[in-house]
C-alpha cells in the first residue's frame, strides 16, 4: 500500500553535480515503481519534528530505487540529503505514488522528454526503463541545464545515445562548452529538437514552473495537441523543499 | 514516532497554528498541474451545471451578476506545501444551487483540459466552496486556474480544480482524475487523507 511508511536503507551515494547527488535505497521487500513516479521521505529530527518532502525516483534498481536530490540553498530537508545523509543510514520512505506522469513500456509511440535543470530526474526513470526493455519507439531528451558541470547522469546519457532509439540534445542556458552557444531555451530551439507533433509523440515536460509553462506553450503553438502532454512542475516548491 | 535522523534539526516553526499534520509553509504559491495550461478568453468562457438530465449555463457575465463573496483561505497542498492567509474573490457553489432541488449526494466537477475532480455536496454546500474569479485583488494568473477556479480550502488543493467549467451532480461518488491515479477519495489534510 502507498500510503505506509516504510523504513529504508541507504546503500549507496553518488554525487552528481557540486549540489546534487543520487541516493540508492534499499527496501524491505521489492516495490514496483513505475517511470515517472515520485516518493515521499520523512526525517525526524531528535526533538520528534518531521519534515516530509516529495522526491521524484530516477530508476528502479533490483531491490530499490534511487533518487536524486538537488540542494536548495533555503531548504531544509535537501541539504541533510545532500551533504549529511551517510550510508548505512535508514530513511522513512512512501510511495511509489502517482499514475500519470508516467511511462509505460506498453505504450508504443515515440516519446519527447524535456528536462529543465534537476527535472530531468523523472525523465532519466523513462530513459533507463527504455533502455531497460530495449523498447522499439524513439526516444528523445531536450535536456536544458545551466552549464556543463550542471549536468546529471552525463556519462550515463552518452552510453544511452549510443542507441538508435535514443537521442539527447543539451542547451546550456548560462555557460556552454568552447564553441557552442549559451542561452535559454527558446521557441526556435525547441521546435529544431523536438519531435515533431505531426508523429504524435507523447511529451513529458518537467521543471521549474517557468520553463514548464513556457515550454509548453510553445509546444502548443508547434501544433501539439494538449492531450498528448504531460508535465511536472517542481519550481514552485520555492526552494523549501 | 519513526527513524531519528541525529543530524536533522529542521528548520522551520514547529507547531504553527493552521499548520495539518505532515505540511509545510510556505510562502511563494506552488503550481502544480498534469498538462499545458488551458488557454480561455473569458468572452468565450462558460460554466455548465447538470442535474438530473437538465442543465444550465451562465457565460462570464452572467456569472458576475451571482453573489458575490470575499473568501480568506488557507490553502494545503498533498505534496506537503500549505499557505495561509489567502484572498479571493467568487461565487459560492450555494448559489449555483438556487432553485434547485435533488436527491444527488455527490457533484463531479469539469474543467477546460479535462481534469475532473469528485466532491460530496456536504463539503461543498453550506458555505464550504466557491468558484473563485480573483485572487489577491487582481484575476487569477492562468497558472493557478484562471479565469476561474473551485476552491474548497478545507480539503486538500487537488480537489480546488483550476480552469473549472462545469459541475455534475451523480447519484454515487465517482472518483476523479486524481482519485483514480492513487491520491484520496475525499482529502481531508486534517485526516491526513493523502493516497486512497
Amino acid at each position: 500500500m502507498s500510503g505506509a511508511w516504510k523504513a529504508a536503507d541507504v546503500v549507496g551515494l553518488r554525487e552528481e553535480t557540486t549540489t546534487a547527488r543520487t541516493i540508492r535505497l534499499r527496501l524491505p521487500a521489492p516495490v514496483p515503481a513505475l517511470a515517472g513516479q515520485h516518493i515521499d521521505i520523512r526525517l525526524t529530527a531528535p526533538d520528534g519534528y518531521q519534515a516530509v518532502r516529495s522526491y521524484s525516483v530516477a530508476g528502479a534498481t533490483p531491490d530499490g530505487f534511487e533518487i536524486t536530490v538537488e540542494e536548495l540553498p533555503d531548504g531544509e530537508v535537501s541539504p541533510y540529503l545532500v551533504r549529511d545523509l551517510a550510508v548505512g543510514d535508514q530513511l522513512e520512505v512512501r510511495g511509489p505514488v502517482g499514475g500519470w506522469f508516467v511511462w509505460r513500456a506498453e505504450d508504443s509511440g515515440p516519446v519527447q522528454l524535456i528536462g529543465g535543470g534537476s527535472g530531468v530526474v523523472p525523465l532519466m526513470a523513462m530513459a533507463r526503463a527504455h533502455a531497460a526493455a530495449a523498447h522499439p519507439a524513439p526516444f528523445r531528451l531536450l535536456y536544458s541545464v545551466r552549464s556543463p558541470e550542471s549536468v546529471f547522469y552525463r556519462e550515463e546519457l552518452e552510453s544511452l545515445a549510443e542507441r538508435e532509439t535514443f537521442d539527447v540534445t543539451y542547451v546550456y542556458t548560462r555557460k556552454a562548452p568552447d564553441g557552442e552557444p549559451a542561452g535559454r531555451l527558446d521557441k526556435g530551439t525547441l521546435a529544431r529538437h523536438v519531435l515533431d507533433g505531426g508523429s504524435d509523440p507523447a511529451v513529458f515536460i518537467c521543471g521549474a514552473t517557468g520553463f514548464v509553462e513556457a515550454v509548453s506553450g510553445w509546444l502548443l503553438d508547434l501544433g501539439h495537441a494538449p492531450d498528448r502532454i504531460k508535465t511536472e512542475r517542481y519550481g514552485g516548491m520555492g526552494g523549501t523543499s | 514516532m519513526g527513524i531519528v535522523s541525529s543530524g536533522f534539526m529542521g528548520r522551520r516553526k514547529r507547531d504553527v497554528p493552521g499548520l495539518p499534520p505532515g505540511q509545510y509553509l510556505t510562502e511563494d504559491f506552488p503550481v502544480l498541474s498534469a498538462g499545458p495550461t488551458p488557454r480561455i478568453e473569458r468572452d468565450q468562457w462558460v460554466f455548465s451545471f447538470a442535474a438530473d438530465g437538465s442543465s444550465r449555463h451562465w457565460d462570464w457575465n452572467g456569472f458576475m451578476s451571482l453573489p458575490q463573496e470575499d473568501i480568506l483561505a488557507d490553502l494545503h497542498c498533498v505534496t506537503s506545501w500549505s499557505k495561509l492567509g489567502t484572498r479571493w474573490r467568487g461565487v459560492p457553489v450555494d448559489a449555483l444551487f438556487e432553485g434547485v432541488e435533488t436527491d444527488a449526494e455527490y457533484a463531479l466537477f469539469h474543467s477546460y483540459g479535462g481534469y475532473t475532480t469528485n466532491l460530496p455536496l456536504d463539503d461543498v454546500l453550506g458555505g464550504k466552496a466557491w468558484i473563485v474569479h480573483e485572487y489577491d485583488g487582481g484575476e487569477i494568473p492562468p497558472e493557478h486556474g484562471g479565469p476561474a477556479r473551485l476552491l474548497v480550502p478545507h480539503l486538500y488543493l487537488w480537489k480546488s480544480a483550476k480552469w473549472v467549467s462545469g459541475l455534475e451532480l451523480m447519484a454515487e461518488d465517482e472518483p476523479g482524475f486524481w482519485e483514480s491515479r492513487g491520491y484520496h477519495l475525499h482529502g481531508d489534510p486534517w485526516r491526513e487523507e493523502r493516497y486512497g
